[in-house]
Order: C-alpha cells, then structure tokens, then sequence
C-alpha cells in the first residue's frame, strides 16, 4: 500500500513538472529572445530556429527606451488609461451593487433583466457608433486616451454581478441596526458596507485595471492613425504582423518583458483576492 | 396591461378630482409643486420640461421628421462647392435619440402627474408636505438608489443602449461601402439583409454563415468543456494528499492570467508559425522535412488554437476548482474508501456531481464568453486561413464575433454586421434560455446542501 503511494505520488511529479514545463516555455523564450540583438552585424531580430542567443544584448532594450518609437509614450498612455479605467469602473460598481442588493425599489428586477438581454449583444456591435459619438466630443485620435477611459468607465455598472453577490452575503442585520440608529443610506454604504469589502473592491479594481493591457479591438479603431495616442497593445501588435525581415520580432518580445512584469508582479501579489472574486463569482453564476 | 391601466386612470382621475395647480401641472410641469412650496422638485420637473421642448424644436425635429425616409437630400458637388445634402448617419442616430427623449418625457410627465397627486392627497389628510431640504436629504437615504444609479445608467444608455439601438436599425437598411454617409445616404431595405443571410445562392452568405456557426459553436463545447474537465483534472493533482509546494505549482500555471493575453497570445503564435520555433526544432532535429504549417491548413489551425486555448483557460478553471473541492466534507470520501471505492469511482460518485451541480451556472457563462472569445482567435489567426469558398472574406477560424468585427473594420459592411451581431444575439439568447433551465442549481436550489 504505501509503495503503490509513493509511486503514484511520483508519477504525480512528474505529471506537474511536465506541465510546468509547458505552462512556462513561452515565458521562458520570450524572455530568453528578448536579449537577442536585432543589429544584422550582430545577430538577426526576426524569426529564427534556436532559443538561447548567441550573443546576450540589450539592443532592444536600448532600442525602447531610446526615443526612436513612441514606446515610453504608449506604456504611459496605457498605465493613464488603466488606472482611471479601474478607479472609475470600481466607483460605479460598488455603487450599482449596493443599490440592487440592499435597496428595493420599482423596476428593479427589470432593470437588471435588462441589462442581462444588453448583455447578450456583442459588444463590437456597436463600435461604429461609439466611435461616432466619441468624436463629437473630439475624444478619437488625438484625445483618443480619455476616450478611451470614458468608454471603459460608461457602461461597467452592467458588471455589477460578482460584487453584488458579494454584498448579499454581508449581514443585513448591520445595517437595519444602523438605521434603527438613525443613520441614512448613504451613511451605511461608506461607514459600514464599504470598509467590510475590501476584498471585492480590490478584485473589481484588479480586473478593471488588467483588460486596458490587452485592449486591442477598440483601441486601434479609435486611436487609428495616431502613433502618440496608441496603446502598448496596438503599437506592439504592429511589431508583430509587420515582415519578419525587419527583425521586429525581439523588439516586441522586449517589449513584451516590459509591459508583463509590472503587470504580472501586481497580479501575483494581489492573487488572494482574485481567486476569491472567481470562485464566489463562479459559484453564485 | 394592467400596469398601463392603472397609469391611464391615475392620469384621469387626478385632472377631474384636482385642483387648479395640479390641473396647470399637467401643461406646466411643476407648476403644482412650485405653488405648494416645493420649489426643489418643481424647479427640477419645469427645467427638464423647458429642456425637452429646446432639444426637439432646436435640434431633434430636424432629425425625427426625416426618420422614415433616413434623408433625401443628396450632398451635391458642383465645380468647387459641395452642397451638404443629409446625413443619413445622424439622421438614424439622432432619430433614435429623440425616440428615447420623447419616451423619457413622457415618464417624467407622468412622475409629475403623479406627484401632484400624491401631495394633494397627502394635504386632504392633513399632513404636511415634506419641504425642499427634506427632499433633498432624501437622496441620501430613502432614494439613495436613484443617486447611485444616476450615473451608471446614464452612461449604459448613452453608451450600450442607443448605439445597440441604433446598430439593430441598421440591419435593416442597406449601410454599406456604397452608401457612406455623408457623401451618399442610406435607406431602409426591410428584410433585404436577413435574406440574404440565409440565401444559399451565389451571392447568398447562407453557406458561409453556417459553416461560421458550426465553428463558433464547435469552438465555444471544447474551448468550455476540454478547459473544464483538465483544469478540475489538474487541480485535483495539486490538491492531492502529500504533494509538496501547492503554491509553486499553482503560481506556475497561473502565470497565463497574469501576463497581458496580447504579449503571450502573439509569441505563441509566432512560436507556431512555419519559421517559428515548434518547427525549427522539430527540422533541426529531424523529425520533419517540411514545416507543419499550424496556421495554414483550417483543421490544423482550428485544432492549434483550441490546444492554445487550454494553455490559456486550465489556470483559470484549476484556481475556481481548487476553492470548491476543498468544500466537499472529507466523511463523504472517507466512508466510499470504507466500501472499497477506487479513486476514479470517487471521483464519479462524487467529486464530479457535487462540482457540475456548484459550476452549472458558471458553465453556461464560460460557453457564451466561448462564443464570443473575439482575443483568443483574434491575436492568434485573425480568423484565418481566408477560402476562396467564404463569403466577405471569412476565414475558416473565424468566429462569429471575428467576422462581424471584419466586416465592420476592413470591409465597411455595416449592415450585414448588424445582421450578424443580431445573430449573435439570438444564438446567445436561445443557449441561454434552453439550458438556464436545466441546470440542476437551478432546478434543486436545495440539493447537495
């Protein structure tokens, strides 16, 4: 019994390192490729058939923060945008949740159905349009970043549905005490319900300020043309689709690098309250 | 119906029964509430009727009375001057606009009818009206709802409802490269689009849609359900007794959530690409003469993606399954190992049922962010590889979403995008009212408790 224990706990191991292996080979190659030079004297930056360089290099590097691209700029833009996206979209949630799951009042069961129906429309539908209205008020191209944050921030009390399950779960009996008391509504959201939430409000946050990274689709339609108002995300994607003669490739993994780390360290960090925020959001659908 | 009613006989009743300020009110919003000293809401219902009758003659009319024909006035140039003629674009959008402002009026209308009737019989009972500081600090208490959600739908509206609103019309016009506002107008076709979806003719996208359809729908059970059972898969490894370092391992994997889905999503494509690294080795050592060409041929690149596409989604579903599998009670397992239960049938009798009845719900959600996972195929193939045999450019990867997304930005095709985000919307709409009902979770609220 306790050999066929061990044996399978090996087999166990080996299952994990293996997977560990192919969970983590991009990380490593795009990292290791990072330090190939793009200089044709020195090695070549596009697609090649090793992983290890031959020779370690900061050229990319170098080549980023050089001023030759916009590339301090677009990580600037995307760090404005993000952190506005989830100071924003975190007020109007906590605002939307408190409001359905502690108040009744009359529509409230229609007006969450919907917003369940709005839900169901994808969301690139209606990007021409949006892309009209954002340039009425000059909010494309050159003013495309707050139109961004303001498109990003516009619509998020539809994603009320993790942190309102949330707030169900907090004792109601608080907060008839409080009103007994004599406090009012607001009272009770920013003195009691609000310092009790601290997890949710750090998922919300958290969530709201990853997806700005990725944001691809909406970004180059609005920011189209304009080199200074891209975000790391469309400038690099360039990088990527242009001919692989130009050796750009090293340069988007550097860049890569640059944009991962920060984002991911702050992830890693704040992973308890993630896990938290998906597993109540899975469970209660 | 008896909702309609009843606000159809509020409005009867309170104009025979009233008094001359409610009876005013019902032309001059607020007019009641100004003479009986509550200036705050009678101010705030005047002002939204003086705004109301601004926008439509200064602005809105000029749009809502071209509404049925969306224009007809061609913009015309002549030597050097153009002459703008109309706009068919702001026409349908200002249009809908003014709709929904006509609407929101007639609420308003009716919230003031309302409350002069709710003040008039408050004072026949003798009580006194709340004042204007007690309404305002009202806000804050018994409707701070309506503080909170001010905001929020504002914004849906502006931002989700008219533009969707306005995106179904144009279904149902013929808004497309050849009819580019301003230059030239648009107009309504009827059904014109729709039936062309689902012609099977030449110039019919009916093959084409279904053989999308068929791909989006395949993608979204294996994206959902291969992510589903290795991810539980996975977090049952990790979670089994005496396996050391739970956290590395688990820090390991998430990984993929962490980093921004464009870098790592791009690098794995170009690792897969003809000169990219997979193949590289795999002829420098060898095993192949010629690179397998992953993104080339359709079913191999439908097959790469849906393999990517578990690198991405393990992590996410091993994290939600590591939490819940702790929940079940240990007893549960300790008595089937007493009846002589092997791993596998534990995991049958129990781990699986108890996980699909808590994740049922969550199931359906993945499937429908399945069919609409625009980052996953997008940074990946782009929806390629193009056919010959597709209408509008699709590929054979493309999604639904993809497509509309093509046709909207490369092929300015506004109005079968349209159609197609409707279908999406029915697609999405039929999976979600078929199976909500049922889940188990839904069924049995009490089971398993």
């Amino acid at each position: 019994m306790k050999k066929k224990k061990i044996a399978g706990d090996i087999i166990t191991y080996i299952v994990l390192v293996l997977i560990s292996i192919v969970w983590l080979f991009p990380f490593a190659g795009l990292a290791l490729q990072s330090f190939r030079s793009y200089d044709p004297k020195v090695e070549y930056g596009g697609m090649v058939d090793y992983l290890i360089p031959k020779h370690f290099s900061l050229d990319n590097y170098r080549f980023l923060f050089s001023g030759q691209t916009n590339f301090l700029r677009w990580y600037l833009n995307t760090i404005i945008i993000a952190v506005f996206v989830a100071l924003f979209q975190t007020i109007i949630v906590l605002c939307v949740s408190y409001a359905l799951s502690r108040m009744r009042f009359a529509g409230r069961t229609l007006l969450m159905r919907f917003w369940l129906v709005l839900g169901m429309f994808p969301g690139f539908l209606t990007m021409i349009c949006l892309y009209f209205l954002l340039k009425q008020f000059g909010l494309t191209q050159a003013g495309a970043v707050p139109g961004l944050i303001l498109v990003g921030v516009a619509s998020s009390g539809m994603g009320y549905y993790v942190c309102k399950g949330y707030f169900d779960t907090l004792p109601k009996a608080l907060d008839e005490a409080a009103r007994i008391d004599g406090a009012t509504r607001a009272r009770v959201f920013f003195t009691i319900t609000i310092p009790m939430s601290k997890p949710i409000i750090i998922y919300t946050a958290l969530v709201a300020f990853m997806a700005p990274w990725c944001d691809y689709v909406f970004a180059s339609y609005v920011a189209f043309g304009h080199d200074e108002s891209f975000n790391v995300a469309v400038a690099m994607t360039r990088w990527v689709w242009t001919n692989d003669y130009q050796g750009y490739f090293t340069r988007f993994c550097a860049g890569g690098i640059l944009v991962a780390i920060p984002v991911t360290v702050l992830f890693m960090c704040l992973q308890k309250y993630y896990v938290e925020g998906v597993t109540g959001g899975a469970v209660k659908g | 119906m008896e909702g309609i009613r009843k606000v159809l006989k509020t409005i009867g009743t309170t104009f025979a029964t009233g008094d001359f300020r409610t009876r005013i009110s019902y032309f001059i919003l607020g007019f009641g509430q100004l003479l009986r000293g509550q200036i705050l809401k009678g101010v705030v219902f005047l002002l939204s009727e003086v705004a109301f009758f601004v926008y439509m003659a200064g602005f809105g009319i000029r749009y809502f009375s071209k509404l049925s024909t969306l224009g007809t006035q061609v913009t015309q140039k002549v030597g050097r001057t153009t002459t703008y003629g109309d706009n068919s674009f702001l026409i349908l959008l200002f249009g809908i606009l003014s709709i929904f402002i006509i609407l929101a009026f007639l609420v308003v209308w009716y919230l003031n009818v309302k409350d002069n009737h709710d003040s008039e019989e408050l004072l026949r009972a003798g009580k006194k009206l709340p004042g204007n500081a007690e309404t305002f600090a009202s806000l804050f208490d018994k409707h701070f709802d309506k503080t909170l959600l001010a905001l929020p739908v504002t914004g849906i509206f502006l931002f989700t409802v008219l533009p969707i609103a306005f995106m179904i019309c144009v279904a149902f016009t013929n808004y497309d490269y050849n009819h580019q506002a301003p230059t030239n107008l648009f107009t309504w076709v009827g059904l014109e689009n729709f039936r062309r979806l689902f012609s099977f003719g030449s110039s019919g996208m009916g093959s084409t849609f279904l053989q999308v359809l068929a791909w989006t729908i395949v993608w979204a059970f294996f994206a959902t359900f291969l992510d589903y059972f290795l991810g539980m898969a996975v977090a049952i490894l990790i979670n089994k007794k005496g396996i050391k370092c739970k956290k590395l391992w688990r820090t390991l994997l998430v990984l993929t959530i962490a980093v921004p889905q464009f870098v790592s999503l791009l690098y794995v494509m170009k690792m897969f690409a003809n000169d990219g690294l997979i193949n590289g080795y795999l002829m420098k050592w060898g095993w192949i003469s010629s690179p397998i060409p992953f993104w080339v041929n359709p079913m191999l690149a439908r097959i790469t993606i849906i393999v990517v596409n578990i690198w991405i989604g393990i992590p996410y579903m091993m994290l939600i399954a590591t939490g819940l599998l702790m929940n079940i009670p240990e007893d549960l397992y300790e008595s089937a190992r007493i009846d002589g239960a092997n791993g596998w049938q534990m995991f049958r009798k129990i781990t699986l049922p108890y996980m699909l009845f808590v994740t049922g719900p969550f199931l359906l959600t993945q499937f429908i962010n399945n069919l609409n996972n625009f980052n996953v195929i997008y940074l990946l193939t782009q929806g390629q590889p193009q056919s010959m045999r597709l209408a509008e450019k699709a590929g054979s990867t493309d999604l639904l979403v993809t497509w509309l997304y093509k046709m909207t930005v490369n092929n300015t095709n506004y109005r079968m995008a349209a159609v197609i985000g409707i279908m999406v919307f029915v697609v999405t709409a039929v999976i979600m009212l078929s199976v909500y009902n049922l889940l188990p979770s839904v069924k049995d609220e009490e089971g398993f408790q």
